[in-house]
């Protein structure tokens, strides 16, 4: 039985549902295409960070060089930032699905997103277990980093 | 309809220099009637950024493993696999992908399950391609259907299976996992997440040769004589030896496996794709933790 769309974005935030939405629209194999867009939509690093890995934090459930920052303004909006190697699309795609789906969300509505986003967006038959496991790897990070920044301001 | 052989000088040295080419050659025939070029990478989109012209994409995880038996895909699924691709049982087919050829070395690995008689690797894979200048392309072909026998894999020569292994113990093993996958200390390799295997360390008697010591800088395979220094007077391989390469799932043994058995000549290897993942989970199975190989329990 397949879930339908309403089941599959619960409790997401409107931009990410939208893109669950559409990944569940495609067949199988053009959501693949869908990920590799991503992967090319994937905005740069502010200068800050650009050529600093060390100054983010690495995802280490992934599989290539992944880096993730977060930074949490005082109104409390989280500003994402990745950086993810060309040579790994699938990853970067993965980056690129987070950085436009919980985007200047609040603290609040980053850490209430479900964890098991990635499932819901129907790649567990193109993507091996293992890189979906990257994505949630990217999304804990994320909220770890977002918890450490609002206890501390 | 074949292909002539790569004649470059480093090619030659090796026991059989037909499964293997050098990016030049692969430049220089491109295109060719009856040479089919296959990308397979770990990472499922890369061929879509951009991949050799004319290539077609066989992916490991969606391709060539039965997504419920957990298995490899039967002979009617091959055959229909290859011709979507539109390979011909007599085409030449030559591999590459990204990862010093890990998954090209271990999508070889599986033609050759089905017998494919003319397969060979790309020297250096798709990072010496790209590192070279040569082009890239994100236009996609549309093959042909090919017509492509069902032939039943035979899995005897060059597999290995738990069960296998378990009677081998006390023969040639290498295990090619990074040294701290070795000793135990991690499941998995540096920079590679947990992969859920409940013990760390290796099989009773293995000798630990990191598969990364077969492969030069530039990606490509070192010269023959540079192998034998390893698997030969190093760790004392014999080409007489039947051997068994494992790793954590199967792919870089692969690229082991084609080692000793096309670089070198070695014409007993087999590759025990269950590798770590089932060894290091297997209830009852024994297992020795730390950098000595360790005994070999009584059978």
């Amino acid at each position: 039985m397949t879930a339908g769309t309403e089941d599959l974005t619960a409790g997401l935030p409107p931009a990410l549902a939208e893109i669950v939405e559409d990944f569940n629209a495609l067949p199988v194999a053009d959501r693949l295409q869908l990920l590799l867009e991503f992967s090319q939509g994937l905005p740069p690093l502010p200068p800050r960070l650009e050529g600093h890995p060390e100054l983010m934090e690495k995802v280490e459930e992934c599989q290539s060089p992944v880096f993730v920052d977060v930074e949490v303004d005082g109104d409390s909006t989280t500003h994402l930032h990745f950086s993810a190697p060309r040579e790994a699309p699938t990853t970067r795609g993965f980056a690129g699905i987070l950085a436009e789906g919980l985007g200047g969300l609040s603290a609040q509505e980053v850490l209430a997103v479900p964890a098991d986003v990635g499932s819901r967006l129907g790649l567990d038959q193109a993507v091996s277990p293992l890189r979906m496991r990257g994505l949630a790897g990217m999304l804990a990070r994320v909220k770890r980093q977002v918890r450490v920044a609002t206890a501390t301001s | 309809m074949t292909l002539p052989l790569d004649p470059d000088p480093k090619l030659a040295e090796y026991a059989h220099p037909e499964k293997l080419v050098t990016t030049a050659w692969l430049a220089q025939h491109l295109g060719e009637a009856g040479l089919k070029v296959v990308e397979s990478d770990e990472d499922v989109l890369l061929w879509d950024t951009g991949h050799v012209p004319g290539s077609v994409k066989v992916d490991w995880h969606t391709e060539l493993n039965d997504e419920v038996t957990r298995d490899y895909v039967d002979g009617a699924a091959f055959a229909a696999l290859m011709s979507r691709k539109g390979i011909a049982r007599d085409d030449t087919v030559v591999i590459y992908g990204d990862k010093n050829n890990w998954w090209a070395a271990y999508a070889l690995w599986v033609f050759t399950l089905f017998g494919h008689p003319d397969v060979r690797l790309l020297d250096g894979g798709r990072t010496k391609w790209a590192a070279e200048g040569r082009e890239l392309t994100t236009d996609a072909p549309t093959p042909t259907p090919a017509d492509y026998p069902v032939v039943e894999r035979s899995d005897g020569a060059v597999r290995a299976f738990k069960e296998d292994v378990l009677a081998h113990l006390g023969g040639k093993l290498i295990d090619v996992r990074s040294p701290q996958e070795y000793t135990g200390e991690r499941t998995h390799m540096p920079d590679y997440p947990e992969e859920g295997t409940v013990r760390g360390g290796h099989i009773p008697g293995a000798d630990s040769v990191p598969w990364a010591r077969a492969a030069a800088e530039d990606g490509t395979f070192k010269p023959r004589a540079e192998l034998e220094a390893i698997y030969q007077q190093e760790k004392g391989l014999d080409p007489a030896d039947d051997v068994i390469a494992y790793c954590r799932i199967g792919e870089r043994s692969s690229h082991t496996w084609f080692v000793l058995s096309a670089l070198l000549g070695f014409p007993t290897v087999r590759n025990y794709d269950g590798s770590w993942t089932e060894w290091g989970n297997s209830v009852r199975v024994p297992i020795v933790r730390g950098a000595e190989r360790g005994e070999v329990p009584a059978r």
